[in-house]
């Protein structure tokens, strides 16, 4: 079995990436784990769509507040300092650039920055888009956290999206359970990736061309839980 | 002297007709106007089309518009629940009209309907399907598409608070929609929990400013969408 990140490990690799002071979007889903792993010491404001900066923990069942939830519909708090807002200026925050970064997940990042993550366009789910197109248009900064295969093994990172997409040339760093892969103007760039992992093997589960950064790091396996 | 309240949900529904355009607030179920919604549909108006963020799922509220036959069309960015039973099953049998719109293009949409905002053009869904169609102009650098404002005959909205002149506030996440479905509807109808003496209202934080309420109901135990 090759060595591989937990979801958990996956998301305390982006929360290195965010600093103190940053207005952070997280989609629905795994991204939500980035929350769980925030040191407490450092001032990340995060957004929810639904008209909330200052999202906090998820709060106890005597907490639950029915009129606070967050985008993922379910019951959340607000911390010291938050606010609320109606939904115009919640996307004007999103699509006038004033989030720093957002994390989503994907079905197909490309080799060019193109994002695919809201339909497989089969029809076996309805098409529903939510905020993913103003997010990937408007945040300063798109972190896509993903495994890096499909179950049966495709890759996700590709040439050219298949499935519809989100928006162009948005994303800006692809973390994954085996590398974390920047998008740049000349393609794909491996960052970090494991010491037991060959840029072949890498390369193998790969669907668009890698090249390994000058200064590369190893992949760290945090103890998180 | 102005008093915007209405004695009762069905008074404050009366005159929406077969056809109407209706901007419903809420999300996620939450500042949904459940009372509102089913006033509406024991009025029995038909052949509605319902702007709202998503299709809601349960029997109540826009649930029961939707899953009695009485909205047409749908106008929203995520139409999909849990609950298959109201929305998806009417699309798949061809029998509700679904227009997907973006989030924060939906939002943006209804505000400049609000504002008298002709068109505008964004970023968001250059290059996607949602963009299929309409015109896309290089703007500031990038590539926009033309969005045009989503007005509406009528706008059901859930507040907290309320004056006699419709001044409005709201709580917590239950406001999202609401302010600018209020701006962008000709008449906007607000249930709220609680109706407060002209005054009582602090100034800096009032939300949404009388002008753009028509009509207050008191509903001091809001009906939650199931």
């Amino acid at each position: 079995m090759a060595e591989k990140l937990s979801r958990r490990q996956i998301a305390w690799r982006i929360v290195q990436d965010i600093h103190e002071g940053m207005y952070v979007n997280l989609g629905i889903g795994q991204p939500e784990l980035v929350a769980d792993l925030l040191p407490p010491d450092r001032d990340v404001i995060l957004h929810s769509e639904n008209g909330i900066l200052g999202l906090g923990p998820k709060p106890t069942p005597e907490e639950a507040d029915d009129d606070l939830i967050n985008a993922g519909k379910k019951h959340a708090s607000l911390v010291t300092g938050g606010a609320y807002f109606h939904h115009a200026d919640s996307f004007a925050m999103v699509r006038g650039g004033h989030i720093d970064v957002c994390v989503l997940g994907a079905f197909q990042v490309a080799a060019n920055g193109d994002l695919a993550n809201w339909t497989t366009g089969g029809d076996d789910l309805l098409p529903a888009v939510g905020g993913a197109m103003d997010l990937v248009a408007g945040a300063k900064k798109v972190f896509i956290m993903m495994d890096h295969n499909t179950k049966d093994g495709s890759p996700k990172i590709v040439e050219q999206c298949t499935y519809p997409l989100t928006g162009r040339h948005c994303v800006t760093t692809v973390y994954t359970d085996i590398a974390v892969i920047d998008i740049k103007p000349e393609g794909c760039v491996v960052r970090e990736k494991f010491a037991d992992m060959t840029m072949d093997e890498l390369q193998a589960r790969t669907g668009a061309r890698l090249t390994l950064a000058n200064d590369w790091h190893l992949l760290a396996t945090p103890n998180v839980g | 002297m102005v008093n915007k309240e209405k004695v009762s949900l069905e008074e404050a529904v009366a005159d929406i007709p077969d056809g109407a355009v209706i901007h419903i607030g809420g999300f996620g179920g939450v500042g949904i106007p459940v009372d509102l919604c089913d006033a509406l549909y024991r009025q029995g108006a038909r052949n509605l089309t319902v702007i709202n963020n998503g299709v809601a799922s349960g029997k109540v509220g826009l649930a029961a518009l939707i899953g009695g036959g009485r909205v047409r069309k749908i106008i929203c960015s995520y139409p999909r629940t849990p609950d298959p039973e109201v929305f998806e099953k009417k699309y798949r049998a061809g029998e509700i009209e679904l227009e997907l719109v973006p989030q924060g293009t939906l939002a943006e949409r209804i505000r400049a309907a609000g504002a008298g905002i002709g068109a505008f053009y964004t970023p968001t869904s250059v290059g996607t399907p949602l963009a299929d169609g309409k015109e896309v102009r290089v703007l500031q650098g990038r590539e926009m598409v033309l969005e045009h404002p989503l007005y509406a005959d009528f706008a059901l909205v859930k507040a907290e608070k309320a004056d006699r002149w419709g001044n409005l506030t709201y709580n917590k996440s239950a406001r999202n929609f609401g302010p600018i479905m209020c701006m962008a509807a000709k008449t906007s109808i607000v249930q709220v929990r609680e109706i407060v003496a002209l005054g009582a209202l602090d100034p800096e934080a009032i939300v949404t400013p009388s002008i753009f309420v028509d009509r207050i109901v008191n509903v001091p135990y809001p009906t939650k969408e199931t």
